[in-house]
């Protein structure tokens, strides 16, 4: 018996001696999973048309009845989407999402997907229903905000890599007036949190 | 005319110490006692963080070292919640002896060498000065006195858990008399072997004893056996039952909250610096230094605390070490372990110790 209690000692004395692989969140955070469904955005085409036509088919197919969608006719002269239609509004509850991505899945111009955004948490129950502002794409802005994929992906330089300019947190956001509230890009969309100052990569946070 | 040392710690001597020394050593003994138990939470869930891959608590203060003053202020503040059926009068009794008796253990151990203040350490004696005694009450059977006291202890968790009129404190409260009574036992069992090596059951005397040898490489059975026993005497893992909390809740402090649970709580880490001190004393050379030093001056005091607190401190890292390893016995096999292995096992190393003595004196 004395002989497995050494041994079992042993173990937890070499594990005591290893790197915790605690994440300090929120002054590090890893990553997010590139699938990972948070909160949703909404996309535009390259030449800035809303992807989003209006069908309120993610409406219908969301299980918790969590999306409102109010359309409205496009000016022929002055489209917002492609199609006949666009959403004028577009609201999410986002106390009752339970990201399931079926309205995503249900889409038919892949207007909305989920995003890599989960710090969703308010005091003010009002906020937590986002609206369109807040979920569409900027334009243009944010092409300025993207950076080339090869900054982003495996073998990037994380140290001497250009940050993305900062765009505006969602807690910022937050305590912002409905006015104040812009479709800024969050860099968290382009894989880097902005209040973040160390990106932890995905060897060093999982030791094993 | 200058008043000496002496005089002035002698004032209102009624046997040991004048009243000035005894107050100031209770003072420190409390206050101490009361900021060691706080930091060994601390230091036991960074402990157990390490062993689980976590960091520990690191947000309160520089690496969370306010930690246990946030947890403290926390245990203030809360409700003192009570069950309605309670016994009033045993309820309090309950965590005031947990934390009493353990406190008033303590005062029975001497934590370095006599030290002569202001006058000649002569041999054993100390002419023309203050020979002052490392712990607050000098009797000649301390070690008797500590053990004592300590079972004392076991009113508090049984008198918690009866009190309390629920039946998770009762149970609790069962299994830990019948644990420590049956410990109790082994622990006196283990130590008996040191005793007779030292011929006292003065601590001081006990650690004079081991100039030459620690009695741990005479008593190496001697020292398992008091360990382990000692683990069960302070209710820690791998002998936690009364206190199982997949079990019974919490066990015998289940209906405790606020000020109250942490009185056991208290109570709890003070016994664990006390059978830690003890092991000290009795088979680690206590004060005694691992290099030779020379004793009965101001600093040869103050070296010597030195070398006692590393060697407890030591002896809770293992303790610490030892909770976050293995699992917890069940109950029939910590009873059968007590009763058949460790207590038969003391008789042994009581009777070739005391053999051995014997042949070697004759």
């Amino acid at each position: 018996m004395l002989l497995e209690i050494a041994k079992g000692l042993a173990h937890t004395l070499t594990v005591m001696l290893r790197r915790p692989i605690t994440v300090q969140w929120p002054e590090e955070q890893k990553p997010t999973a590139p699938r990972h469904r948070g909160r949703h955005i909404l996309h535009r085409y390259d030449n800035g048309l809303e992807k989003c036509i209006g069908c309120e088919l993610c409406a219908a197919a969301c299980p918790v009845g969590c999306i409102y969608v109010g359309p409205a006719e496009n000016d022929p002269n002055n489209p917002v989407s492609p199609g006949e239609r666009y959403a004028e509004r577009y609201e999410i509850n986002l106390m009752r999402c339970i990201y399931c991505g079926y309205c995503a899945e249900a889409c038919p111009t892949e207007a909305i997907t989920l995003g890599p955004r989960f710090e969703l948490a308010d005091f003010r129950r009002e906020r937590t229903v986002v609206t369109k502002a807040e979920l569409l794409e900027a334009w243009p802005k944010f092409t300025e905000g993207r950076r080339p994929a090869s900054d982003v992906g495996a073998g990037a330089d994380q140290a001497s890599r250009e940050l993305p300019r900062v765009g505006i947190s969602p807690r910022v956001a937050w305590d912002m007036d409905e006015a104040q509230r812009t479709d800024l890009p969050h860099p968290d969309e382009f894989g880097v949190p902005s209040h973040v100052p160390r990106v932890i990569s995905p060897d060093e946070a999982d030791p094993q | 005319m200058t008043a000496s040392f002496s005089d002035i710690f002698s004032i209102g001597r009624i046997g040991g110490d004048g009243i000035v020394v005894v107050l100031i050593k209770s003072v420190v003994i409390v206050l101490a006692l009361a900021t060691a138990a706080a930091y060994l939470t601390y230091a036991e869930r960074k402990v157990a963080a390490r062993i689980q891959l976590r960091i520990g608590p690191n947000r309160v203060g520089p690496l969370g070292l306010l930690q246990p003053a946030a947890d403290a202020v926390k245990l203030l503040f809360k409700e003192n919640a009570a069950p309605g059926g309670r016994d009033k009068l045993l309820y309090l009794v309950g965590p005031s002896l947990a934390g009493g008796a353990a406190i008033f253990a303590f005062a029975a151990i001497p934590i370095s060498g006599v030290t002569c203040v202001g006058g000649q350490a002569s041999g054993a004696g100390c002419t023309g000065g203050y020979p002052l005694h490392w712990d607050l009450i000098h009797v000649n059977v301390s070690l008797l006195l500590v053990l004592a006291v300590t079972s004392l202890g076991v009113y508090s968790l049984f008198l918690g858990g009866w009190s309390a009129n629920s039946k998770y404190s009762l149970l609790g409260a069962l299994r830990s008399s019948a644990q420590l009574i049956s410990y109790e036992m082994a622990v006196a069992f283990a130590l008996v072997g040191a005793v007779i090596l030292a011929g006292s059951l003065d601590l001081e005397k006990i650690v004079l004893m081991q100039h030459d040898l620690w009695f741990i490489v005479l008593q190496p059975l001697g020292f398992l056996l008091y360990f382990t026993a000692a683990l069960a005497e302070t209710n820690r893992l791998p002998f936690d039952l009364p206190e199982a909390e997949t079990e019974l809740v919490a066990g015998y402090h289940t209906e405790y909250a606020s000020m109250r649970f942490g009185f056991y709580f208290l109570g709890e880490y003070i016994n664990v610096v006390i059978v830690c001190s003890i092991a000290t004393l009795v088979f680690l050379g206590g004060w005694l230094p691992l290099v030779p030093f020379i004793h009965s001056d101001w600093l040869g005091g103050l070296v010597g605390i030195g070398w006692f607190l590393s060697k407890v401190v030591v002896l809770i890292f293992v303790m610490m070490w030892l909770r976050w390893t293995l699992p917890r016995f069940r109950y029939d096999r910590l009873m059968n372990f007590g009763w058949k292995v460790l207590l038969p096992l003391g008789l042994v190393n009581i009777a070739v110790t005391g053999a051995i003595v014997a042949v070697r004196a004759s």
